[in-house]
């Protein structure tokens, strides 16, 4: 019954009657639009109160730790790079090849929510977390907004991140069972997609958050 | 049911089918694994078909639910003085009226009940583009309904504040508006991934030779909604979730005691809601546009006006959201910049209204149910969209800014338009669902009840409204009494005849005649195949080879 759509020369191996390659695809990207946009109203209020607090979100990222931040901004740069090597890989028919780049790509996520351990870490005991003591008696209101952005958007990414892992290692288990192979990719290339969303993300919160100083 | 319905209960495309044979097979000499057999048949089906079905029945359970709220608010508005319910009850009753009718029921609304049923019958395809996806939206709904309902129940009581979850107040409050808010956010990840599916579905699955103006004007309808879907709710998501990280965790953005500014909260929650009503009212305007054309036998006027219009609607509506702000304290300038929009919007709503009055002349017009229903549409939503443009000045909205006109106007155009738009689309495709025809002369003395309480109910708010009477209290001044006592009085004979009218519908299900594929004569791809539709819809693909709205001979195109 898919016929009627304009197919693509996937449709013909996939086990799915009904599969739609393209279809996939759009639809997949349409879910990306829905993402950008929930950020979209995370950034709209980090533009509110740094118009509002100029001052005060000077001096608050200035606390940040640039090293790590540019370090993970790497990481997650390199995680794309290997996630786009795993498909074409897949593509080419090299099954081991594909799954070793998928398993880097893994392996520095796990690296990116590692940092950001130690980072959050380090604030909590300074004191600079929403709610706390420390931060409501003796910074000013500016420092408070920020880190209560800096803690929701890295927090939201960071979510971002986790389900992408899991995405990722589902995607390790199909293509080890041969589930996705070089003329079924669509899910494959749609959690790639998707990272590098979670990737693009990133390189946006890098400098309002920890170059804003 | 009959045999008749039984190409309905194909039991094939449901997910965990190993699970299913098995219970089915048990089901040979138990009727109690039979009757979950059944059961299961339903909510583990992909088939779109049975998918709206499932939104029917659980949408209006949830809306009997409100209405018996609104039913209870109006009793204790009978009189001034308090007659039944304490004032924190009230509030608890308005604040769930609201929670309940907007989100479980008419934001999804007709696009999860007949968009899901129609839009592959319309566009004559098997299934939605992602029908494990359309089922799978359907539990985040239920979730999500089960969890605002818990939210009544547990820790702090019934949440309170209203619908719209207004900072400061609503990050204050001890009743449990966490739950409430947690509950919204799923619902509109449900509605996300439905308008996702809508989109793929469009683009991808429209039949061989139906170009995008050869579409049937719901689907435009719905594709209009579902870009609205998709590209709003994430924000309100996001701004739902900073409600509830500011109540657990005191990030301060929307909490002006630690520098947030709680005017923020609603420039964001509005960014989405006003585009939200328009997933109120779009679907409505589709349906319209399809009954219209069936009981005028004329083609529709201005299809491509209607198709771009709906468009224009879904687009300009991302740009109005400060008219809700007049008496927030925005600025003068924003204040006349956004009335001036808001006036802007009312054009392409108008191109509709006059597109469907131009489709009626000079048609053989034919009063069945359906028509009445959609001609109810242009009555009730023109009072609507008309009481509408004193709210859009901002010098009228000041005197009239939460006051009882709001209440009425909102009422005339989201049940004015939105709730009759359904109940005209029930009448119209009930025998193309069910496969039988309910009767037309009980139809017709429901309506008559429905439309006259109708009209007692929500008239008298506009002119309490204009006399000053504030909303959301649940006492008022003497001088109130008489046109409150009227209200109360019209809200009786609603619910009498939507009682009636769905009694009507049962009886129609249960021992209707056979309707055939086609009792309205009608043009579109829906009624090509029988009633109900088989499982996959058409015995073999259908090609488009007249126009949608061809009720006077040529393909106009
Ligand atoms: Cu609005």
């Amino acid at each position: 019954m898919s016929s009627h759509a304009a197919s693509h020369p996937q449709d013909a191996h996939s086990d799915n009657p009904h599969a739609d390659y393209i279809g996939d695809k759009v639809g997949f990207w349409f879910f990306l639009y829905t993402e950008l946009v929930l950020f979209g109203g995370l950034f709209l209020g980090y533009f509110f109160y740094h118009m509002k607090y100029k001052e005060a979100f000077h001096e608050a990222g200035s606390h940040l730790n640039v090293f790590m931040g540019a370090g993970n901004t790497v990481v997650l740069l390199t995680s794309s790079l290997t996630m786009v090597m795993s498909l074409t890989a897949l593509q080419k028919r090299k099954k081991g090849l594909s799954l070793l780049y998928l398993g880097m790509t893994i392996l520095f996520a796990l690296a990116f929510m590692v940092v950001k351990y130690f980072e959050w870490g380090a604030k909590f005991s300074y004191g600079l977390y929403p709610g706390s003591e420390i931060l409501q008696s003796s910074h000013s209101d500016g420092v408070i907004i920020f880190y209560g952005l800096y803690f929701v958007m890295t927090g939201t990414h960071g979510v971002h991140v986790v389900l992408g892992l899991l995405a990722l290692s589902w995607m390790f288990v199909w293509v080890w069972q041969g589930k996705i192979h070089a003329d079924d990719y669509a899910y494959l290339e749609n959690v790639g997609l998707y990272w590098h969303l979670v990737d693009l993300i990133w390189i946006y919160l890098f400098p309002l958050l920890y170059l804003v100083a | 049911m009959g045999a008749g319905a039984k190409a309905f209960y194909h039991d094939d495309a449901v997910v965990f089918a190993g699970m299913f044979q098995a219970v089915k097979k048990a089901g040979k000499n138990s009727s109690v694994f039979r009757a979950i057999a059944w059961v299961l048949s339903w909510i583990l089906s992909t088939d779109h078909k049975r998918v709206g079905i499932l939104y029917f029945v659980a949408m209006f359970s949830f809306f009997s639910v409100a209405v018996s709220l609104g039913i209870m608010m109006r009793l204790e508005l009978f009189q001034s003085g308090q007659q039944f319910f304490e004032p924190k009850t009230y509030n608890a009753m308005f604040t769930l009226h609201g929670v309940i009718m907007t989100f479980l029921f008419i934001v999804p609304g007709i696009p999860a009940i007949f968009g899901n049923f129609l839009l592959p019958l319309q566009l004559g395809a098997a299934d939605v583009s992602m029908p494990r996806l359309n089922l799978a939206s359907w539990y985040m709904y239920i979730i999500g309904a089960i969890m605002a309902v818990v939210s009544l129940f547990s820790n702090g009581g019934a949440p309170d504040g209203g619908w719209t979850f207004y900072a400061p107040y609503s990050i204050q409050t001890q009743t449990n508006v966490s739950l409430a808010l947690v509950a919204a956010f799923t619902l509109g990840l449900s509605s996300i991934f439905t308008g996702m599916n809508f989109l793929t579905t469009i683009h991808r699955l429209k039949a061989p030779g139906m170009g995008w103006f050869d579409m049937p004007l719901f689907v435009w309808s719905l594709y209009a909604t579902a870009w609205i879907q998709v590209l709003a709710t994430p924000v309100v998501g996001i701004t739902l979730l900073l409600t509830v990280m500011e109540r657990t965790l005191q990030i301060g953005i929307f909490n002006p005691s630690l520098g947030g500014d709680p005017v923020l909260y609603q420039h964001m929650f509005w960014i989405y809601s006003h585009p939200v009503v328009y997933v109120m009212i779009l679907p409505a305007m589709g349906v319209i546009s399809d009954v219209l054309p069936v009981f005028a036998r004329r083609h529709i006027f201005g299809y491509k006006a209607i198709a771009y219009s709906t468009m224009a609607i879904a687009g300009s509506g991302y740009f109005v959201w400060a008219h809700h702000m007049f008496t927030s304290g925005i600025s003068d300038v924003a204040r006349l910049v956004f009335s001036f929009i808001t006036f802007l919007v009312a054009i392409p709503t108008a191109i509709k209204i006059f597109n469907w009055l131009a489709t009626l002349y000079r048609g053989s017009i034919q009063i069945d149910p359906p028509m009445l229903w959609a001609l109810t549409f242009l009555f009730t939503f023109s009072i609507g969209g008309l009481t509408g443009l004193a709210l859009g000045a901002v010098v009228t909205d000041i005197h009239l800014h939460d006051t009882y006109y709001v209440v009425g106007h909102f009422h005339y155009v989201m049940f004015g338009g939105g709730g009759v738009g359904m109940f005209a689309a029930l009448h119209h495709w009930f025998p193309k669902i069910t496969g039988r025809m309910y009767n037309f002369f009980h139809a017709k003395v429901s309506w008559f009840f429905f439309f006259v309480g109708f009209n007692m109910l929500y008239f008298p708010m506009l002119i309490l409204g204009v006399m000053g009477m504030p909303r959301r209290y649940h006492d008022y001044l003497p001088q109130y009494d008489f046109l409150n006592s009227v209200a109360t009085i019209g809200s009786w004979i609603m619910v009498f005849g939507i009682l009636y009218m769905f009694a009507n519908l049962l009886k129609g299900l249960l021992s209707g005649e056979k309707a055939g594929s086609n009792p309205w004569n009608a043009k579109t791809m829906e009624w090509e195949t029988q009633s109900p539709p088989v499982l996959h819809n058409f015995e073999k693909q259908p090609k488009m080879v007249h126009g949608p709205y061809d009720y006077e001979g040529e393909w106009v195109k």
